[in-house]
């Protein structure tokens, strides 16, 4: 932070870091920076009570046991246990429609690698709502944190030595560092020139909410179908989330069948292993791509999250990899200020984007794979990837490593991952 | 900074900024330019930007517990006078100065002191840079809580008179930390030859072995000057992670901690 700490011009204000986006990334870095003396303002276009409307978004998050280590260290966890759903185990099969799940399958139990569960799911609007709760207390406390929503950010400027964000009511903000966690679309990464790779998956996303007569056991499916993965995800009491994958044209015609022809394409896909099956609440969509920015760094500003990388959802890893930005940047930006050194300057920043660049762009090529390994019915295809499934559940270090890796506890990890102070 | 970045125009050059500068404007420009140079964490001082996180958590913990402060505060050493010895372009001085202590900058180079004040304003720091040499501010009967005195000792001329002058800028109770480099063979390999010559990190001729110092004959001047001296640390580099951490091994790179009685 600078010295005097002061305000250059009446309607300028000075942060160590502004954080444009308070969704499910950019409000937990604020929280973990703020609680080590970082100062932080959160810009977010919607009001905070817009945003955890029922209506505004259906998605539900897997939440890796890492990922909950740090929500329970950033005092987030406390508000969000009574909507966790643990996952026991997780099953992968390869299937067709009316046929049911083929006999080679994957099958991950928790009890193999420990007694903690994989992770939980969330929904998304609980998430939302425990977030801004830690956030209040946050400021309560006195913690150097502020949230201005709504609020709209209209131009960037990185000319001077520090990058100023500019609000279209007027308002100016001074920064050492400004962090993008406005998403896939994210503004703040245009305006500073980052570059992104990508592709369109062709597919739908299609989220909806089913209750169901048999309890789910805390069992997540993915049945890999030929037109995309189906996901059956275990939330609190007799309900799942689905995650239905399919190609977009047949996608909009499911969004548009009556409730009836809904449930029966539904059960149709299900089995019978959860009884009869009712959709309940809205049905949302969205298009999947994928979308991968070349670097997450430059003088004065990273990405997180969505900004940084959408991938498929079909490991239920995007928001798990963005906590895992939010982790490590935390803690290279609250080291570099304990040391006195610029929060937003390259050698600083360069260690976040080696740290996690890697990690991100691999799982997406891994989710990209899978996608493109499972989402046809090419008979010889079929036939090896059945085998790949049964070989890799017959080698149990094969399958520990999976299953460590969907619970987000490979590789080198930041210290808030590990529930550890930074 | 970035080309591609967006421009709105309202502050887009450091110039409005340094309307406090002493510094003649003309040299304003020039010593802007030769600031960013300094302050390019991957241009020509990038072996200095690389090691200095590794010295400034050094410095942090050691002063911290010297005087007593809670390492987990963003500005522990605020009260607390500090004159950062040869301090170049400011490259440890801004950062004391964030830690909150009374910075104190003094290089003998009048280009230096230009180089570090313009950047300093820049970053809106408040630090008393001064082209003078150590012993002209004992003449003046200046005392300081820290001193810090680092890849300095190795380039003077008469280093007894020069650690004495520094014992005597220290204040009762006051705390000095010294880095330097060892006179062994490793380090005419690594620092000399293996830095200068081979990875071209620095110069040609930035050091003279000759010149390096060892560990004993480092604390016999301390002892001399009435300082009492603490444990040595050694600096590594390790090429395959090109990280720099603190060791065991003083072959080379090393620090240390003296202290001035109460």
């Amino acid at each position: 932070m600078t010295n005097q700490n002061t305000t250059t011009k009446p309607n300028q204000v000075s942060r160590d870091v502004v954080i444009v986006g308070g969704g499910l990334a950019g409000l937990p870095l604020a929280l973990a920076l703020s609680a080590h003396g970082v100062s932080v303002s959160v810009i977010d276009v919607l009001d905070p009570l817009s945003a955890t409307d029922a209506a505004f978004d259906g998605r539900i998050s897997s939440i890796a046991l890492a990922s909950s280590r740090m929500l329970q260290h950033l005092d987030v966890w406390a508000d969000l246990a009574a909507h966790a759903q643990p996952i026991a185990d997780i099953v992968v099969t390869d299937g067709k429609v009316r046929e049911g799940a083929s006999p080679f399958f994957l099958h991950f139990d928790h009890e193999e690698i420990g007694d903690e569960p994989l992770g939980y799911m969330i929904e998304n609007r609980y998430l939302r709502i425990a977030l801004l709760k830690a956030v209040s207390r946050a400021i309560e406390k006195g913690e150097p944190l502020e949230l201005l929503a709504p609020a709209k950010v209209s131009s960037l400027n990185l000319d001077s030595t520090q990058p100023v964000v500019s609000l279209v009511d007027g308002r100016e903000l001074v920064a050492d560092l400004c962090v993008a966690a406005d998403g896939r679309g994210s503004m703040v990464r245009d305006w500073a020139g980052f570059k992104t790779i990508g592709w369109d998956y062709d597919q739908l996303g299609i989220v909806t909410t089913v209750e169901h007569a048999l309890p789910h056991e805390g069992v997540a499916q993915e049945l890999f179908l030929p037109s995309g993965p189906f996901a059956i995800l275990p939330m609190v009491g007799n309900r799942s989330s689905l995650v239905w994958t399919e190609k977009s044209e047949l996608g909009r015609a499911i969004m548009g069948l009556d409730d009836v022809r809904f449930a029966q394409e539904c059960e149709a896909r299900f089995g019978s292993y959860l009884g009869k099956v009712t959709p309940v609440g809205p049905r949302w969509s969205y298009p999947l791509s994928l979308q991968l920015a070349q670097d997450y760094v430059k003088p004065g500003v990273a990405l997180i999250g969505d900004a940084a990388h959408g991938i498929h959802p079909l490991a239920g890893q995007g928001l798990n990899l963005g906590l895992r930005d939010v982790a490590a940047l935390a803690q290279v930006v609250v080291e570099a200020k304990r040391l006195g050194l610029g929060m937003g300057q390259m050698n600083v920043l360069e260690r976040y984007q080696t740290w996690r660049r890697f990690d991100n762009v691999s799982l997406a090529l891994v989710c990209d794979g899978l996608n493109r390994l499972f989402s046809n019915d090419i008979g010889p295809l079929r036939f090896v990837r059945d085998l790949g499934l049964g070989l890799v559940n017959k080698v149990a270090p094969a399958r520990k490593l999976f299953m460590r890796h969907a619970g987000g506890t490979v590789g080198e990890l930041p210290k808030l991952m590990q529930g550890r102070e930074i | 900074m970035s080309p591609q970045a967006t421009t709105t125009g309202s502050h887009a050059n450091n110039s409005d900024q340094t309307g406090r500068t002493t510094i003649d404007p003309e040299d304003v420009a020039r010593f802007s330019a030769i600031a960013e140079e300094w302050w390019d964490p991957l241009g020509k001082f990038r072996p200095l930007h690389k090691f200095n996180p590794t010295r400034l958590a050094f410095i942090r913990e050691q002063l911290c517990s010297h005087f007593n402060r809670d390492q987990s505060l963003a500005r522990p050493l605020e009260g607390l006078s500090l004159l950062d010895i040869g301090c170049g372009g400011g490259l440890l001085s801004e950062p004391m100065c964030r830690m909150g202590a009374d910075v104190t900058g003094a290089d003998a180079s009048e280009n230096n002191i230009k180089t570090a004040k313009v950047h300093a304003e820049q970053q809106k720091l408040t630090i008393n840079y001064r082209s003078i040499p150590a012993e002209m501010l004992v003449e003046q009967n200046e005392r300081f809580n820290i001193i810090i005195n680092m890849e300095v000792m190795e380039h003077v001329a008469d280093l007894p008179h020069f650690v004495t002058s520094c014992a005597n800028l220290l204040a009762p109770g006051g705390v000095m930390l010294c880095a330097t480099l060892n006179r062994t063979f490793k380090s005419l390999g690594l620092a000399v030859i293996g830095a200068e010559y081979i990875l071209r990190w620095l110069p040609v001729g930035t050091h003279q072995w000759s010149q390096f110092i060892k560990p004993d004959e480092l604390t016999g001047h301390l002892n001399n000057a009435g300082l009492s001296v603490g444990e040595f640390t050694g600096v590594t580099y390790n090429p395959i992670s090109d990280r720099w951490s603190l060791s065991k091994d003083t072959a080379v790179n090393y620090m240390t901690i003296a202290t001035k009685p109460d």
